[in-house]
Parts: structure tokens; C-alpha cells; sequence
């Protein structure tokens, strides 16, 4: 296609500005991009009608699979289909090499910090990160404290999310160190999207994802303790009632093994065993989707049902592998976040590959003299929470709701951190049989067991209200494929 | 297998082989009112809820439209279909990675069928065809579960659930209805008592089975010999108690380092009693207090199941 004779896509495009945030698919001229095109080609010769009729089967697809999440606080109607959108996001492998080392680099980095600040505690020693910033952090776990964890990996499965600036560079916003979820849908959309583009799906050259319940599987197997040569490994969900329980199912699934909760476990003599019609079986590695704090009413939150009591120990005698380990939430605490890059440069002695968003401690005291003059500019997040609540976001924000969140930042500055309002990537979705921008984020998923592993794909998360910034599902927001070509 | 997925498969099973029942007996009852002609309507109903086991809340307010409305769609009454069919899925959904997407597909289609907005207020307009919908989609079910799953402890213990629901129901239908097969006097040579006998039979899918076995000669010992007795139709109580017997021999082939001795014993008693009493020596003593015992026999059968595969001391297995 000629990339100066766009003509033929405009009856598809509906409210489609283009300004100076990143366009995924089209240049700031509005010439297709280079990789959009053969999906530009196949939009325009399809008729009228047709990708609403492909909608359509999704969806219906979607609801018979059971394929839902629940939402919390809402009475009637708790579980709602995933909303996805039906168009690939494109990464070219150039850009994916560049994450993908990136994001090697990073974990391996978090990974170093997580079991230096659970040992020696060289890095606070060495002053460059503020010991009062770790110590106080909700997610640190004192009983972690000289703890040996299988092959020293604390982090085995992590979900680090990226924005695309305006420049078109990645930057890490966050990482989610404790139970990242959204994988199924990943592995979903792509099945969808292959059933609903299979042409064009064929004719890109798309990396393949499906393997990741097998690598997840592997990954967990190389934690297990010493002597087990057949691991029994299982997923501990909270249950049914769980928002990411689809999700819990599927990988059990998937990966063939027990779906277990807290109520199916027993410990006895520091070994955990489940609750099998053949009687009791031990459990060597449990893939854990159940918070620290209800991990284990014996050590954490006592008043806890999810969990296993005497876990913990079990655990600490090195008879269970539990992945991932108690205490990580410590190093993807939003102020921790900050000082990721110097943790890249103390660790590795390297310079990091993706940068950080730049983001004001509200413990300082000039920079939250800063923030609070400045709050209608920037967003406010507490430190941590994630899912997109506890946050403010400055320029939509109304004067009562800035005074509220002034008044937490000065009665706890350590809970809340800032950043600039992020002019993040937006990318075309169906909007009614149109094309229009949305923004974008991109949750890669990173296995840690022998070595790194981040199988080529992720879930693009989608603001699908036009104009809003924040993509959790929790929040309305909704999900791409997404397409790394080869 | 873990035991609370066997205790989850065993439950989907018991709640859809409820709901099939409770549709067919309503879908039966429905039938014979027409013929009524009016009268009778209040006794055919409280015997229909005395065979569902006299459920709270189902008296009779005069409108065949509003009671049968309430029986399917009263999400609150733990009688009502949709309460079944509920029961069933949430089960399911807990055992979701037990069951193949098939079965998931299936029962969640069902489910939907059942909660579309439409479904419900047009309901009296369309009751022979909601009924027909529940009853198919069971079917279905049940043939998507006996083809795409693995024949192992999961299915044994859907058998399970299904024969002792059955077994129990098929109990309970008759003990209401025992008294009234042989009238104490002549009370007619006409067409009633044969509608009757047919509904009985039709409530378990029987009718044409009985006819090839007796021809359509129907008399009221050989129906209760045919759905106490018989050996090789599913709905009679004797096939029921040997499938759970296959069932649980099933569950500690594939499994089993514990024998499960006293649930053995429970099983192959009721298999015994019906395998070996004939059916004049049970017309001849208490005919109600025989079906009686039959459905202790199953809640005792139920119980020992829990005691062995579910709620089990820690102790009397951390020798496995």
C-alpha cells in the first residue's frame, strides 16, 4: 500500500485525532505505520458490518466459556465478560528485544535487592537506598528476615507494566511483584484472535505465547526442594469468590495440576499435605495467588480463612516451595519503585535499558512541597495499592478531592508518591464499526525459576472510555492481542 | 483426587439429577390437570410436593401458572429448578479445572438459557417448552460428561451423586404414591386410574420401558416391581444402588490405598435387600415402610461417603 494514499481507510476512521501523544498505528501525519498496514488493508476490505459481526460471536464465545471476572461492590451482575477489543497491537521485534532486556535486567535486579534486603542488607548499609523507606513499607516481612529461599529466586512470576511516551520509547510504570494476573486473558485473546484474523494472523508472522503454562509449570518445578524428584505442585487460589478466579482455573488447567484452597491444606509436622479422597498427599510447590496477609493466620492476618495455618513454617523448614515468596510486595512499593534504576546500577553495574517514570517521594520534603502545590498536574497514587484505586489524577481531578488527598499526604507522606500526568500511547480500537484511539499499556509476563524467561507477547490493557487514562479491569478497562512479529 | 473437588462433582451431579426430577414431575402433573377437568387440582399438587419431599413455602394458591412459575424460577427456595440448576453450575465453577470445557460449555449455556430475562416473563405462555429446555440441557450434559471426560474418580463420583439423588427421589415418589395405586374399593373402571398410572410411570421416564418389559397391560405390582426391582432400567431403585456400587468400586480402583469397608458394606446391604426380596413379600408387609427404609438406607449411604472421602480425622490418614 502506498503509505502517501491512505484514502480508502478513511471511511474507517470515526473521532480519530491525532496530537502529540504516540499513535500506534498511525504517524503523526496520519500515514499508516509501516506494520499497521496489512491490518489497515484487510479493515478496509472488509464489509460494512462484518466487524461487528465478528464482535458479536466473541462475545457470545466469551460468556458460554465462562471466560468473566468479578467486580467488587457492585450487588446484581458480579460477573461480566472480560471486555477485549477486537484489533492486534503490533510490536516489531526490534522494540520487543529492547523490553525484553530490559525487563531481564530489572527483575534480575529486583530479584538481587529482594534477597540482599532479607539477608545483609548490604544496599542500606551502602546508604543508597534510605533503610526508613524499607522498614516502614506495609508489604516487608520481618519473618522473612534469613530466610534461604529455593535457588535464592523470590520473584518467579512477575507482571511489569509499560507505558509508550510520546518520544515512542517504553518506560516502566510499575512492577507487580506479588500475584500479577491477567495471563489467561493473554493466552484467550490470542486463541480469539486467531479464530477471528486468521489470514491475517498468518500473513504477519506473529511470535507464538501458548507455551507459557508449560514454562510456568517448568519454572515451578526448578523451585522445588531438594529430593523431591516428582514434585506435587499446586495453585492455592483464595476461591471462587476471588476477581481472578477464571483465571486460577484455567492455569490449573492448563498446567495439570491441583487447583487448591486454603481449606484443602493441612500441615503436619512442618509438612503440608492436601486433603485427597485417597487421604492426605503432600505438597512440594505451591503457586501462591493468595495475598501475604492471608497466607497463614499463624503468622500473618489471624484472622484469615484463605490460608493454611502453619504454613509459614513449613516453609521455613524448607519442606514447601511457595511462589512467589512471603515479602516481595516490598520491592514493588511505589516509592521503592524510585530507586529501581539505582538498585540496576548498585547490583549489576550496569546502566538501566528502560527507564523509569520520574516520581516525587512524598517523604522529602521539597518534593512534596512541590507536589502539593502542583496537584492539579500530577497523579497521586498510594504507594501500595495497585488495581487503580487509591489514586488521584490531578488535571481531572475536582478542588474537594485535591484537599482530600492533601490532607492524606500530610498525615502520611510516606503512603502516597507523585508523577507527571503520563501522556501514554494510544492505539486504534472499534468503537461502533470505527476506528478510535485509545490509550494502551503493556503487561509483559516475566518467569524466574533457572533463568529468565518472558515468552514474546503480553497483554495490552485498554482505557476503552474514551479520553480516561486508567486500564484496570477493575476499572472499565479492557484488553488487546498482542502481536510481537518475528 | 482433591476431596473438596470430589465433594463439589458429587454435589453438581446430586442438584442437576434434582432438577431433571423436579421438572418431570412437574411437567407430569401439569399433564394430568388437564385432565382433572378442574377438580382435584390442590391434591395432585400437594402429592407432587409431597414427592419432592414436602419443600417449605409450595402450597397451593389456586393458580397452576403461579405455583409452577415459583417451582422453577424461585431462586430463593431451595426446591425451585433454578436453585438446582445454580447450585449445579456454582459447583462446576469450583471445579473448573476438574470438568472439560465441554461439560463448563455446556452447563454454562444452560445456565444463561435459564436467566435471560425473557425466559422468566414469558414462562407461563411457554411452560412445555422451558421444561423441554431444562430437560435437554441436562441430557446433554450428561452426554457431554460420559464423552469428553476422563472415566476416572471425577466421573465416578458424578455417578455417584447421580444414582443416590435418583435412588433417593425414586424412593420418595413412590412412598407418596404406593397408597393410592390399589384403591380400596373398585373406584372406576375409567380412564383416570390409567392417566394416573402412566403419569407415575412418565415421571420416571418409564412408561415405554415398562411396555416392552409387561406390554401395556398396567398393573400396579409390576409397576412397583419394575421401578423397585428391576435390574437394568436406570430409574429403578435396584439399577440405581448397583451403580453406586460400580461407582464406588470405580473410586477405589483408581485411587483407593484405603478400602472404604463400611461404605461397601452399606451399598451391598441395599443391593442385597432389593437383589433378593420379591415384590409380593413386600406387598404383602409394609409397602410404605420398605421405601421408607430404602431412603434411610441412601441418607446413611450419604453420610458414610462424607465420613470416608471428604470429612476424614487427619489422624486416621497421615499413614497413606
Amino acid at each position: 500500500m502506498n503509505a502517501g494514499h491512505p484514502v480508502e481507510l478513511e471511511p474507517l476512521y470515526g473521532d480519530y485525532p491525532l496530537d502529540q501523544a504516540f499513535d500506534e498505528m498511525r504517524q503523526p501525519g496520519g500515514e499508516v505505520r509501516p506494520q499497521y498496514r496489512a491490518l489497515a488493508e484487510t479493515l478496509a476490505s472488509l464489509p460494512a458490518g462484518e466487524l461487528q459481526r465478528r464482535k458479536q460471536s466473541v462475545d457470545l464465545a466469551f460468556l458460554t466459556q465462562g471466560i468473566t471476572f468479578t467486580v467488587y461492590g457492585r450487588e446484581e451482575g458480579t460477573e461480566r465478560i472480560f471486555p477485549y477489543d477486537l484489533l492486534p497491537r503490533l510490536i516489531t521485534a526490534q522494540e520487543w528485544d529492547r523490553i525484553e532486556r530490559g525487563l531481564t535486567q530489572r527483575i534480575t535486579a529486583l530479584n538481587l535487592f529482594l534477597r540482599d534486603v532479607y539477608s545483609d542488607a548490604k544496599i542500606l548499609a551502602d546508604r543508597i537506598i534510605p533503610r526508613e523507606l524499607v522498614y516502614s513499607c506495609r508489604h516487608y516481612r520481618r519473618q522473612m528476615r534469613g530466610l534461604q529461599v529455593p535457588r535464592n529466586v523470590y520473584i518467579a512470576v512477575v507482571g511489569s507494566d509499560l507505558l509508550r511516551l510520546n518520544s515512542g520509547e517504553f518506560v516502566v510504570l510499575e512492577d507487580n511483584l506479588r500475584v500479577p494476573s491477567g495471563v489467561s486473558y493473554m493466552l484467550t485473546n490470542r486463541r480469539v484472535m486467531k479464530r477471528t484474523f486468521p489470514q491475517l494472523f498468518a500473513r504477519y508472522g506473529v511470535r507464538p505465547i501458548e507455551h507459557y503454562p508449560q514454562l510456568l509449570l517448568a519454572t515451578l518445578r526448578s523451585l522445588a526442594p531438594e529430593g523431591r524428584p516428582e514434585p506435587n505442585i499446586v495453585l492455592l487460589t483464595p476461591g471462587v469468590f476471588n476477581s481472578a478466579y477464571f483465571e486460577h482455573t484455567y492455569l490449573a488447567r492448563q498446567m495439570g495440576i491441583d487447583l487448591v484452597e486454603g481449606r484443602d491444606l493441612v500441615t503436619h509436622d512442618n509438612i503440608v499435605y492436601m486433603r485427597t479422597t485417597d487421604g492426605l498427599k503432600r505438597v512440594d510447590v505451591i503457586y501462591r495467588r493468595v495475598d501475604d496477609d492471608f497466607s497463614d493466620p499463624l503468622v500473618f492476618r489471624s484472622d484469615s480463612a484463605l490460608g493454611c495455618a502453619g504454613l509459614f513454617n513449613a516453609y521455613r523448614a524448607g519442606n514447601v516451595t511457595v511462589s512467589n515468596a512471603f515479602g516481595t510486595g516490598l520491592a514493588d512499593d511505589k516509592a521503592v519503585y524510585a530507586y529501581v534504576p539505582r538498585m540496576i546500577r548498585y547490583y549489576l553495574n550496569e546502566d538501566p535499558i528502560l527507564p523509569n517514570v520520574e516520581t516525587f517521594l512524598l517523604s522529602e520534603n521539597k518534593e512534596r512541597k512541590y507536589v502539593l502545590a502542583n496537584l492539579d498536574k500530577l497523579v497521586v497514587k498510594a504507594v501500595g495499592e495497585s488495581g487503580g484505586y487509591g489514586m488521584l489524577i490531578g488535571p481531572r481531578s475536582t478542588t474537594l478531592q485535591r484537599e482530600e488527598f492533601a490532607r492524606q499526604i500530610e498525615a502520611n507522606p510516606r503512603n502516597y508518591i507523585a508523577q507527571p500526568t503520563l501522556d501514554f500511547s494510544r492505539a486504534p480500537c472499534l468503537v461502533d464499526d470505527r476506528l478510535e484511539p485509545r490509550h494502551v499499556d503493556l503487561r509483559p509476563y516475566i518467569l524466574f525459576g533457572d533463568k529468565v524467561n518472558i515468552v514474546p507477547g503480553g497483554l495490552t490493557r485498554v482505557a476503552l472510555e474514551k479520553g480516561s487514562l486508567v486500564v484496570n479491569s477493575s476499572q472499565g478497562g479492557g484488553s488487546k492481542d498482542t502481536w510481537i512479529l518475528e | 483426587m482433591l476431596s473438596r473437588v470430589a465433594d463439589s462433582l458429587y454435589w453438581m451431579s446430586r442438584y442437576l439429577e434434582r432438577a431433571e426430577n423436579t421438572v418431570r414431575l412437574l411437567d407430569v402433573t401439569m399433564s394430568l390437570m388437564l385432565d382433572a377437568g378442574g377438580s382435584n387440582l390442590e391434591m395432585r399438587w400437594q402429592r407432587m410436593v409431597a414427592a419432592l419431599g414436602k419443600p417449605a413455602e409450595m402450597d397451593w394458591n389456586g393458580s397452576i401458572e403461579e405455583m409452577a412459575q415459583k417451582l422453577v424460577y424461585d431462586h430463593l427456595s431451595p426446591a425451585s429448578v433454578i436453585y438446582c440448576l445454580n447450585g449445579a453450575r456454582e459447583n462446576a465453577r469450583q471445579v473448573r479445572e476438574e470438568i472439560s470445557t465441554e461439560m463448563w460449555q455446556r452447563l454454562n449455556r444452560l445456565y444463561h438459557q435459564m436467566h435471560l430475562p425473557r425466559a422468566q416473563s414469558q414462562f407461563s405462555a411457554n411452560i412445555g417448552d422451558q421444561l423441554s429446555t431444562v430437560i435437554d440441557g441436562i441430557y446433554l450434559f450428561k452426554g457431554t460428561t460420559d464423552t469428553s471426560m476422563i472415566h476416572g474418580q471425577g466421573w465416578q463420583f458424578i455417578r455417584l451423586g447421580r444414582y443416590l439423588e435418583r435412588a433417593y427421589a425414586t424412593a420418595t415418589l413412590l412412598e407418596v404414591y404406593q397408597s393410592e395405586l390399589f384403591p380400596p374399593q373398585e373406584r372406576e373402571s375409567s380412564g383416570y386410574l390409567h392417566l394416573e398410572l402412566v403419569g407415575l410411570l412418565r415421571s420416571c421416564t418409564a412408561f415405554e420401558a415398562y411396555c416392552q418389559v409387561y406390554t401395556a397391560d398396567l398393573s400396579p405390582e409390576r409397576m412397583l416391581e419394575f421401578l423397585v426391582l428391576n435390574r437394568d432400567f436406570p430409574h429403578a431403585i435396584h439399577y440405581c444402588a448397583e451403580g453406586m456400587r460400580q461407582a464406588v468400586d470405580g473410586i477405589q480402583q483408581t485411587g483407593g490405598r484405603r478400602p472404604p469397608e463400611e461404605l461397601k458394606a452399606a451399598i451391598g446391604k441395599l443391593c442385597a435387600m432389593l437383589g433378593y426380596t420379591s415384590i409380593n413379600e413386600i406387598l404383602a408387609g409394609d409397602t410404605a415402610g420398605f421405601l421408607h427404609n430404602i431412603r434411610g438406607q441412601c441418607l446413611h449411604i450419604h453420610e458414610l461417603i462424607y465420613r470416608f472421602y471428604v470429612h476424614y480425622s487427619i489422624q486416621s490418614a497421615l499413614t497413606v
